[in-house]
């Protein structure tokens, strides 16, 4: 298929069977190469990869916190400077969705507006996956989790996904992206692009989770595929500020289609899978309309 | 884990991939089996895998079953269904 043959993730990791998380990673780190450090905020993929006194990477990798996963990177650039190798070497940060999208917000949003130098990728499976599928700020509207669960009074989560991709390209970042997994030479071709960005670039992965979302282990490819092809998970990107969708389903899927393959929505009722309908329509809308135009433009540095 | 077992200053791990000294096999209830008379060795079930637990030898893929924990991602997946799963007995 043309991809480098080369593992940078070891066999022998704890991530369950058919994780989207790891898959992605695994890609991610293909195509950043060998010259690469990995700053890894807790959260599944530092559990799974890291079992002490074993490591399944086999690149150098630094554990942070939560919350200070972009201010670990942001020293590792300025070392790195400080020894005259930086543009030897492609720093990634990577979070989950909690680290991304709840708690270390505040440091990445830091380290961007400082105009350091490095990779952001948000593994974002919707859920604190690692310590039981607690809600998030990236899950989605209607999502049963056990701190949102479907019940009588709620029917899941009440509040809809936070836009994290958008409120970082509109820090005027030159370089932000959503990748999934289902799409392999879209994603190598965006993490390439993001490699080369002179500022902190941003890449929203979608990673599919068996356990959390409820689904046999063997479909985290095909929904990753429905998530695209039904609007859910558009993949586009924001380059110097503008907008481009890099892949456009001709026309879009029902969003049920994308629903009815996971547990975690099977309590849904008709007007609430309208209503998510609608939701993704809208979005989904919206990006359309600000695809080429210099929507970003003012806020790019 | 072992008692006697010294920690390193910082956590820090000397070894690289030193994970492949565990075998994720065990948790395996299916097996991928492949067909090799239907493979047509396009390799999507390589670059689909997880655990890495699918190799190229020579030009065929083999799956290491030390490792592959039985997603059947590649089975779902393969173009040609040259891939089944078979339940483990003992």
């Amino acid at each position: 298929m043309g991809l480098p043959r080369e593992e940078y993730i070891a066999s022998g990791h704890r991530a369950c069977a058919g994780c989207g998380e790891i898959l992605t990673i695994r890609h991610v780190l293909k195509a950043s190469g060998k010259n690469t450090i990995v700053v890894n905020a807790t959260g599944c993929a530092e559990v799974v990869t890291t079992p002490y006194p074993q490591t399944a990477w086999k690149i150098p990798w630094v554990h942070s916190a939560f919350e200070n996963i972009a201010a670990v990177a942001s020293g590792i650039d300025k070392g790195l400077e400080c020894r005259g190798i930086r543009d030897k070497i492609n720093l990634l940060a990577i979070g989950g969705d909690g680290a991304s999208f709840d708690i270390g917000f505040g440091s990445l949003s830091g380290a961007i507006e400082r105009g350091h130098k490095f990779t952001y990728i948000a593994t974002d499976n919707e859920a604190y996956m690692n310590t039981g599928i607690q809600r998030s700020g990236a899950t989605p509207l209607f999502a049963n989790t056990t701190t949102s669960p479907a019940g009588k009074k709620i029917h899941g989560k009440i509040e809809p996904k936070k836009p994290l991709p958008l409120i970082v390209a509109a820090h005027g970042v030159s370089y932000v992206a959503t990748i999934s997994i289902a799409d392999l030479p879209d994603l190598y071709a965006k993490v390439k692009k993001a490699l080369k960005a002179e500022v902190v670039s941003f890449l929203h992965a979608f990673c599919p989770c068996v356990p959390g979302w409820k689904y046999p282990s063997s479909k985290t490819i095909e929904i990753a595929k429905k998530a695209t092809a039904t609007g859910v998970f558009p993949l586009y990107e924001i380059e110097n500020g503008i907008l481009k969708f890099t892949r456009k389903p001709a026309k879009l899927e029902p969003v049920n289609n994308y629903l009815k393959m996971q547990g975690r929505f099977k309590h849904l009722s008709q007007s609430e899978i309208r209503q998510i309908q609608n939701y993704v329509k809208e979005r989904y809308n919206f990006l359309l309309s600000v695809e080429n135009s210099k929507c970003f433009d003012t806020l790019f540095k | 884990m072992n008692k006697k077992m010294k920690i390193t200053k910082g956590a820090v791990i000397k070894e690289p991939g030193s994970t492949v000294k565990y075998k994720t096999g065990s948790w395996r209830t299916f097996r991928p089996v492949i067909d090799y008379e239907k493979c047509i060795r396009c390799g999507l079930c390589w670059s689909q895998c997880p655990d890495m637990a699918i190799e190229k030898k020579g030009n065929k893929f083999v799956i290491n079953y030390d490792y592959c924990k039985g997603c059947g991602i590649c089975a779902e997946n393969c173009p040609v269904k040259a891939i089944k799963m078979v339940r483990e007995e003992k």
